[in-house]
């Protein structure tokens, strides 16, 4: 199968190539020099053309994500999608059901999304729900911020234990990336209690969430895994933790990165980059993150933009999500995970009215502006948890816009955002190839991905989005309107070079890959920390050792990643 | 004002998903042409002339068009969701989710109403003249907005759980009622002239409730005073109430039941 894009205007930040006019061919679902033989030509005159979007950051699917939509029928009967078109059905406005977030996302010209925080015993359930999100390449992330193997071996100081106990939990949960949330604040959630502070102590084992995310950010790299640590740390949305996030990133400044990239992620910036100490005095510290990661090349962060919506907050975070329904009094889940996490659940309505969802969501739109490389800041709304993916196009309009962020400013916010964010003084205008770095390529790279996935050079996937947006005509700063639509619905999406999206319209639903991580290490070592693991699992799991790793077999069109790591030992 | 009459001619197997009966919907259609209208019997698209036979003439706006209904429409539901003005006369019994989401205007049913109806009503008058089936005027499931504003007359009894979450505008049941009468309730008034079942309000954290008699109040409610011919919501009862604040199983607790001493 062959597939000649002609004449687009191309935007392809890996491959330095910055709107030029350029054909793009595809053999075989990979991107190609040269066709063979005949082949189908779609015409992108006068349209943007993009490598397919990567998703690095949002819970579309999961044991959390299906709580939520079971904990909220209301927010399922606000958005309704029937059965047309040989689609399925589906529903929901902040967690769209799983077959709809497929389609959702390839008609924004995604085809490629990672659902961030998979507690190790759900990932089963998850890896069947991935089964039924279409279309789009996938993988999950499994939370190792409370589990009890981890927190043993740094108590006692086998580091290399603890690398091999790693690299079999990915193995066993099919996952991707080490994903901590809350460090110890989810164990200690157990006993009624959190950890504020990265030297709190963590009930029980003696160690802190400092030792957590140091101990994991060297293991992540002994292993050479293709992502660093994905991190959520402490003090999520509380105000003045923003010095609990600079504390935490300095942790892992010496760690020695594998891969030639970041040593740890921060997910979901805008909510640690608080400052003032109660919501009286709440005010934005993105300059002072920005600062930060401006002077550094050990992070790349996510925004986490709010978007001012009614949504759902879904989190591993169990202990924060409790002080959220004690905000609100909406109803809650709290989901405990025996000996690994503890996640919780519950509505949240963004209102513009209020001057710390206005400060919220310019701290989103900050970061992004104030962070000098759009390599190190993507866009992610921490779907749903800032508001719906749904909402990206217009946060792109909004980066795109000076004017359009000024009428939001003006208009439609609460003026406590210009008292308490610095938004009103950015003049910073995205391009289309910032957008195209912090929506595609940014992800790709910072996933270790970059070979396959977001770009358009010789090799990688052949996986297009083609927007109806003429750069040559539209003027983003003025025109943000028609870059909102634009890129809400593409005018085709490519998969693998097959026409996924038409006109905005899905023709084809094909299974996409799930990428898991297999890092290899030494016989010997792997064999005896696999006795502390059966003992561990007679002793406290309610599941037996045999039923709990997901077989290969088990993911509909799974892609191994392994690494050679046998020199942990 | 303009009238439409719907006369049932055959009923239907499975319950007939019908919001298609509106007065906007109706408005400046020809009754040939509300007769095409679509409407499903379960999964399945019907006309609206085959179960009704149409006749008469609609407005020209939702204001202007009343629809009469000569039947029994117990299996047919959604009539007149989301009406903003108009009227609805039924005739006989109607069926579930009437009026949901119902911002203004008038229905009135002659005989009894089934369960799920007006939840989530905003605005307009509602009349049952004979009873009303479970969660009347409650909130959808999930939702923790319920009823916010118009005015429902119950001349028979209520099943439970009537006026969950409600936050505006009034039921009055001039019957007895099943339990979990205004449960969750955050503000409103419901009056029950008969006897409400155990649990009334549940949870409220306020709105008012005033009961002829109860089967037993909740733990959470701490009587304040006994108040004779008290006027309450600036209406007045005779006869000594009893004054209740609750329920105090919330730490936001600011509901007040009235209950009378017999
Ligand atoms: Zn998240």
């Amino acid at each position: 199968m062959e597939l000649e894009i002609k004449n687009g205007v191309v935007f392809d930040p890996l491959n330095k190539v910055d709107g030029e006019k350029k054909d793009i061919l595809i053999r075989d679902g990979r991107i190609v020099e040269k066709l063979k033989g005949k082949h189908d030509v779609i015409d992108a005159s006068g349209k943007l053309v993009m490598p397919g979007g990567v998703e690095i950051h949002s819970h579309f699917a999961g044991g959390k994500e299906t709580a939520g939509r079971m904990l909220r029928p209301e927010d399922g009967a606000r958005t309704v999608y029937p059965k047309r078109n040989g689609l399925r059905s589906g529903s929901g406005y902040s967690m769209p059901s799983s077959f709809t977030a497929g389609y959702l996302y390839a008609q924004m010209g995604y085809t490629m999304c990672n659902t961030p925080a998979m507690p190790p015993l759900f990932a089963r359930h998850t890896h069947e729900e991935l089964g039924d999100v279409p279309i789009v390449d996938k993988s999950a992330y499994p939370t190792f911020d409370g589990n009890w193997f981890v927190m043993r071996y740094l108590k006692e100081g086998d580091p290399d234990k603890l690398a091999a106990c790693v690299a079999w939990f990915l193995r066993a949960t099919k996952g991707l990336v080490i994903k901590i949330v809350n460090p110890g604040g989810t164990e200690n959630w157990g006993w009624g209690k959190n950890a504020v502070g990265i030297d709190d102590p963590v009930i029980g084992f003696d160690v802190t969430p400092a030792q957590i995310v140091k101990g994991l950010a060297e293991v992540n790299e002994r292993l050479k895994l293709p992502h660093s640590i994905h991190l959520h740390p402490n003090n999520l949305g509380k105000p003045g933790n923003i010095e609990t996030t600079v504390e935490t990133l300095e942790l892992c400044r010496e760690v020695k990165s594998a891969n030639a990239r970041q040593t740890v992620y921060l997910t979901h910036a805008q909510f640690h980059s608080f400052g003032g100490d109660s919501w009286k005095n709440f005010e934005s510290k993105a300059d002072e993150l920005a600062k930060y990661i401006n002077r550094c090349d050990h992070v790349v962060c996510d925004t986490g933009n709010v978007t001012l919506d009614e949504t759902t907050t879904m989190t591993s975070d169990g202990p924060m999500e409790y002080f959220l329904h004690n905000l609100t009094h909406l109803k809650w889940v709290n989901k405990d995970v025996e000996l690994e996490t503890a996640p919780g659940i519950t509505p949240f309505i963004y209102s513009r009215k209020n001057p710390v969802h206005s400060v919220q969501w310019a701290i989103g739109l900050e970061l992004a502006l104030l962070i000098d490389d759009p390599f190190k800041v993507l866009l992610a709304t921490d779907h749903p948890n800032g508001g719906p993916f749904t909402r990206y196009p217009r946060i792109i309009a909004w980066l795109m816009s000076e004017p359009y962020r000024r009428y939001y400013m003006e208009e439609r916010v609460h003026k406590g955002a210009q008292k308490g964010s610095s938004l009103a003084t950015l003049d910073r205008e995205y391009t289309f190839s910032d957008i195209a770095v912090v929506t595609r390529a940014g992800q790709a790279k910072a996933l270790g991905l970059s070979e396959l996935k977001g770009h358009l050079g010789v090799g990688a996937h052949g996986d297009v989005a083609i927007y109806d947006i003429d750069p040559a005509q539209v003027d983003p700063s003025k025109d943000f309107k028609a870059v909102e639509k634009g890129f809400a619905k593409t005018a085709y999406t490519i998969k693998d070079g097959e026409i996924i999206v038409k006109d905005g319209l899905i023709r084809a639903t094909p299974q996409g890959r799930t990428y898991w991580a297999n890092p290899v290490v030494d016989h010997e070592l792997d064999r005896e920390m696999l006795k502390d693991v059966e003992q561990y699992f007679k002793k406290y799991y309610s599941v037996n050792l045999a039923n709990y790793p997901v077989q290969k077999e088990y993911l509909k069109r799974g892609r191994e990643i392994q690494i050679d790591a046998r020199d942990v030992k | 004002m303009k009238e439409i009459i719907l006369k049932v001619i055959s009923q239907p197997t499975v319950g007939l998903e019908a919001e298609n009966i509106a007065p906007k919907v109706f408005a400046c259609k020809s009754s040939m042409e509300i007769a095409g209208l679509p409407i499903y019997e379960g999964n399945r698209e019907r006309r609206l002339g085959d179960f009704f036979d149409v006749s008469g003439e609609a407005g020209e706006a939702e204001a202007e068009t009343r629809i009469v209904i000569e039947g029994d429409v117990r299996l047919t539901k959604r009539i007149g969701q989301g009406m903003r003005a108009g009227e609805i006369h039924i005739k006989g019994s109607a069926g579930m989710h009437l009026g949901s989401k119902m911002r203004g205007g008038k229905v009135t049913v002659e005989g009894d109403c089934e369960a799920f109806c007006f939840q989530e009503m905003r605005g307009g008058v509602v009349h049952i003249k004979g009873n009303a089936g479970n969660y009347l005027g409650s909130a959808t499931r999930g939702n923790w907005r319920g009823m916010r504003g118009g005015t429902i007359t119950v001349d028979g009894n209520a099943g439970s759980e009537i006026a969950t979450f409600m936050k505006g505008g009034k039921i009055h049941v001039k019957g007895d009622c099943a339990s979990f009468a205004g449960v969750h309730m955050n503000k409103g008034f419901i009056v029950i002239d008969g006897r409400a079942e155990r649990r009334i309000g549940a949870e409220m954290i306020g709105g008012t409730i005033v009961a002829n008699e109860v089967e037993a109040m909740l733990a959470g409610f701490k009587p304040v005073e006994t108040v004779k011919a008290p006027e309450i919501e600036s209406e007045k009862f005779t006869g000594n109430y009893k004054k209740y604040s609750g329920d105090h199983a919330d730490s936001r607790a600011k509901g007040t039941v009235w209950v009378k001493i017999q």
